[in-house]
């Protein structure tokens, strides 16, 4: 930590549009760390039940606070690793159910140009990520929508094409996650038949995300538009509580804006999204609030 | 490149999902003791034995026999691998399979009702069972009682058809037919009647009373379980019709008992349930108040008055029904609050897991589903005949019912608030049941199972005890329950056992 601390003091900072996401179109170059704290808040009163949407007066609101640090590191100018692990915090406003709360899954991405091109007097190019996540510790997914995570190890397979001409710029992603099965602390449960196991299956996901903006030396702003697609998984019955297998879909819209301040390295942003239309999820709608500092990794003399 | 390459390895890396489901790899019974006299053991609601008719069987040399050991080998000719399927499935025994059916739609069905648009809760009307709400809602006395007509009914169904069995004494088909292959272990000495057919019939029909909604399910299962028992070379179909013959008629005498069992009535009024609050205000004591939005009415005030099938309903208050818990005013009641608000707010690991283990709430086999499955993986394992896993299941259920059936009482009785009624602070991670605190209905069913269950297999008894105890405790670590509820409820459960035991003494089995 006393090496980190004192690297911060002697950074060397190259005044660019930096990125700190696995989904954008940007990248740090080479030995520069981008690294940072970043909040959200997210919550809903209603939520899908299958497709039906309802509210629950014995949990009221849903929420989802969380805090977490995350990083980019740039291996080269065209290999990034992305890292990311969050602290949740859960809490149903009405009833009394318990909130869960504890460190949640570290994420790690690896996202590379493979192309880099002009087209039509823009720049277009070809990126390739590929994450891996997986949970700390284990915390029950068994509680939802308390759960503070799903506890599934997850590798992602992405593909983002991004196209900037004059500062403007769009980016689209898709995303194949295979997720790997579960363990519950009780060994038979309830899908749409009896299982005796502990072990659950969990439905691998798609996810697609589309974003439109403008980006220069001092910001980045975007609107976006993001679906995940469960592939498989079942509904919950009417009444019942949901449950990790379940068939999570969920169309979004949000915003992203990120602003380099006037100290050198030092960078703040904010998004918020809102759902649109759901399966089995809750009607979520969420801020955040970050920033970051950019240190430069280089061994000095 | 490389990237890509890794990129693409990785992809191909991604594991495998399936999952080992643990009641798909039973081995095939295959009794070590046949318990051919089992004919001759203390039926529950049968008079005797031969109270139901079972018509004799043609010879095995007639036309018909022929025709149908003709049918076993065309079967057996064509099999297909769904067929195997099926028959490696059936061939761990019926009164098991019967058993896990059970659990499912239980499971299934075991969702409360969502509320109406002005606030009241409709009930689930057993004349319209597939209107919203579905019937039944297979909450743990419902589930408790469910599951004892079922092993009762079966074992009195086999202890007919074992009586029928030692009487016409006809081997099984690959006995009379060398070129039948038997995929099955030959049947105490004789397949006349099939046991497997008796007890799907009367299987079939206490499902049909019990759920009526998934009678079609129902009805796919006993296909197939027919389908493996000819395929497999187990009985021919006149072993089956005549298995079916006994399995009806035993099971109309339990339907006759279900309907007047007072459980059809366990719902009551308003004015029951506000008589019940004001009995206990007139006490001077703190009444029990649905903590659910909008309030739900409490779940079947009146079990306790359903006829117990171990003791007489005039036994519950002699001799079960236990001393009031601690007054909601009393030093004991607040240091118990306290222990409940500690343990919920610091909550360990392992309390969590306990707790989750344990929960078996909504869409859950329940408490009782709980035991039964504990006690089936172990009879797995011991090749016990068929009639004596429907005996031991037969007074496992009829423990758990009569447990729930003192317990309920007991709640009603004292209707005292649950933990976090008095103390909001307490927060639950199971969920908090609809009903009276005192006493807890895990402790009851544990304290009952684990005493029979133990008495059937004395070298388990220390797990069993193991078990009850924490699946009590579980429910002090959940902040729904009191220790003098577990504790009591645990004591309770274990003079119900002791009924039980009391039975399995002396109905001849052993």
């Amino acid at each position: 930590m006393r090496v980190l601390f004192i690297i911060f003091l002697m950074v060397h900072v190259a005044k660019l549009s930096y990125s700190q996401t696995d989904f954008d179109g940007l990248f740090m170059d080479r030995n520069y760390l981008c690294a940072g704290l970043v909040s959200s808040y997210s919550s809903f009163t209603h939520y899908w039940e299958g497709e039906k949407k309802r509210d629950n007066l014995n949990m009221g609101t849903v929420s989802n606070t969380s805090v977490g640090v995350m990083g980019n590191y740039g291996l080269s100018d065209r290999l990034n690793f992305i890292f990311n692990l969050p602290y949740v915090q859960t809490r149903a406003s009405a009833g009394n159910m318990q909130g869960q709360n504890g460190i949640q899954d570290l994420s790690l991405w690896l996202k590379y140009a493979l192309m880099q091109k002009k087209i039509f007097k823009g720049d277009l190019q070809l990126i390739p990520a590929l994450g891996y996540s997986m949970p700390t510790r284990y915390y029950t997914p068994d509680v939802l929508p308390l759960s503070i995570g799903m506890q599934s190890r997850v590798w992602s397979y992405r593909m983002i094409v991004d196209y900037e001409k004059d500062h403007w710029y769009f980016t689209g992603s898709s995303t194949y996650m295979h997720r790997q099965n579960i363990f519950l602390d009780r060994n038979t449960y309830y899908t749409d038949r009896q299982i005796y196991s502990n072990e659950v299956i969990m439905p691998d996901v798609w996810m697609w995300n589309a974003r439109f903006g403008y980006r220069n030396q001092d910001i980045i702003a975007d609107v976006f538009y993001e679906n995940m697609n469960t592939i498989g998984g079942f509904d919950i019955a009417r009444n019942a509580m949901p449950f990790p297998s379940n068939n999570m879909d969920y169309h979004r819209i949000g915003a992203y804006f990120k602003y380099e301040t006037p100290v050198n390295g030092l960078s703040i942003l904010a998004n918020g999204f809102t759902t649109l239309a759901g399966r089995n999820m809750g009607h979520w709608s969420g801020i955040g609030l970050g920033a970051f500092y950019i240190i430069d990794m280089t061994k000095k003399h | 490149m490389r990237y890509i390459i890794i990129f693409s390895l990785s992809f191909l890396l991604a594991c495998k999902k399936d999952i080992q489901e643990v009641n798909m790899v039973y081995p095939k019974l295959d009794p070590i003791k046949g318990d051919a006299k089992a004919g001759n053991w203390k039926p529950i609601l049968l008079t005797s034995p031969n109270e139901v008719a079972c018509p004799a069987p043609v010879s095995i040399n007639s036309t018909r026999y022929q025709g149908e050991t003709q049918e076993i080998m065309d079967l057996q000719k064509n099999m297909s691998d769904a067929q195997r399927t099926i028959i490696n499935y059936w061939r761990a025994g019926a009164v098991l399979r019967w058993n896990e059916i059970m659990r499912e739609l239980v499971a299934k069905n075991n969702i409360p009702p969502y509320q109406n648009p002005d606030g009241t809760y409709p009930v689930p009307n057993a004349s319209n069972p597939f209107a919203y709400p579905t019937f039944p809602f297979a909450n743990p006395p419902y589930a408790a009682r469910a599951y004892a007509y079922l092993s009762a009914a079966q074992y009195d169904a086999l202890v007919s058809a074992y009586h029928y069995k030692a009487l016409h004494k006809r081997p099984s088909p690959s006995e009379n037919q060398p070129l039948i292959q038997s995929h099955f272990s030959s049947t105490s000495g004789s397949s006349f009647p099939s046991e497997d057919a008796v007890v799907m019939a009367v299987s079939v029909e206490m499902m049909k009373l019990l759920f009526p909604a998934d009678t079609a399910f129902v009805n796919q299962k006993a296909r197939e379980h027919v389908l493996a028992r000819i395929a497999g070379g187990g009985n021919v179909r006149e072993d089956i019709e005549a298995g079916e013959i006994i399995g009806r008629a035993v099971a109309a005498k339990f339907i006759a008992r279900a309907r007047t069992d007072g459980a059809g009535a366990a719902v009551g009024t308003p004015a029951i349930w506000e008589s019940m609050k004001q009995s206990v205000v007139a006490k001077g004591e703190t009444p029990w108040l649905s903590q659910e939005t909008p309030p739900r009415p409490p779940m079947l005030p009146l079990f306790g008055n359903v006829k117990p099938f171990l003791f007489s309903t005039s036994d519950i208050a002699s001799k079960l029904r236990p001393v009031p818990p601690p007054s909601t005013s009393s030093a004991q009641f607040k240091k118990e609050l306290e222990e409940v608000y500690l343990v919920t707010s610091n909550l360990n690991r392992e309390q969590e897991r306990i707790c989750i283990f344990w929960a078996d709430g909504v869409r859950t086999y329940t408490p009782p589903g709980h035991w039964n499955y504990i006690a089936c993986e172990d009879f797995v394992n011991q090749q016990i005949s068929e009639v004596r896993w429907a005996r031991n299941l037969a007074l496992l259920n009829m423990s758990l019912m009569d447990a729930a059936i003192v317990c309920w009482d007991t709640k009603y009785y004292y209707f005292n608030p649950r933990p976090m009624q008095i103390d909001s602070r307490i927060k639950t991670t199971v969920g908090l049941p609809n009903f009276p605190s005192y006493i807890s209905g895990h402790s009851t069913f544990s304290g009952a199972a684990s005493a029979i269950l133990s008495h059937l297999t004395p070298s388990q008894a220390g797990k069993y005890n193991a078990m009850a105890k924490e699946a009590s405790e579980s429910r002090i670590y959940g902040g729904i329950h009191y220790r003098s509820d577990c504790e009591v409820g645990l004591n309770v459960g274990n003079k119900v056992g002791e009924f039980a035991i009391k039975r399995a003494l002396s109905d001849g089995a052993d």
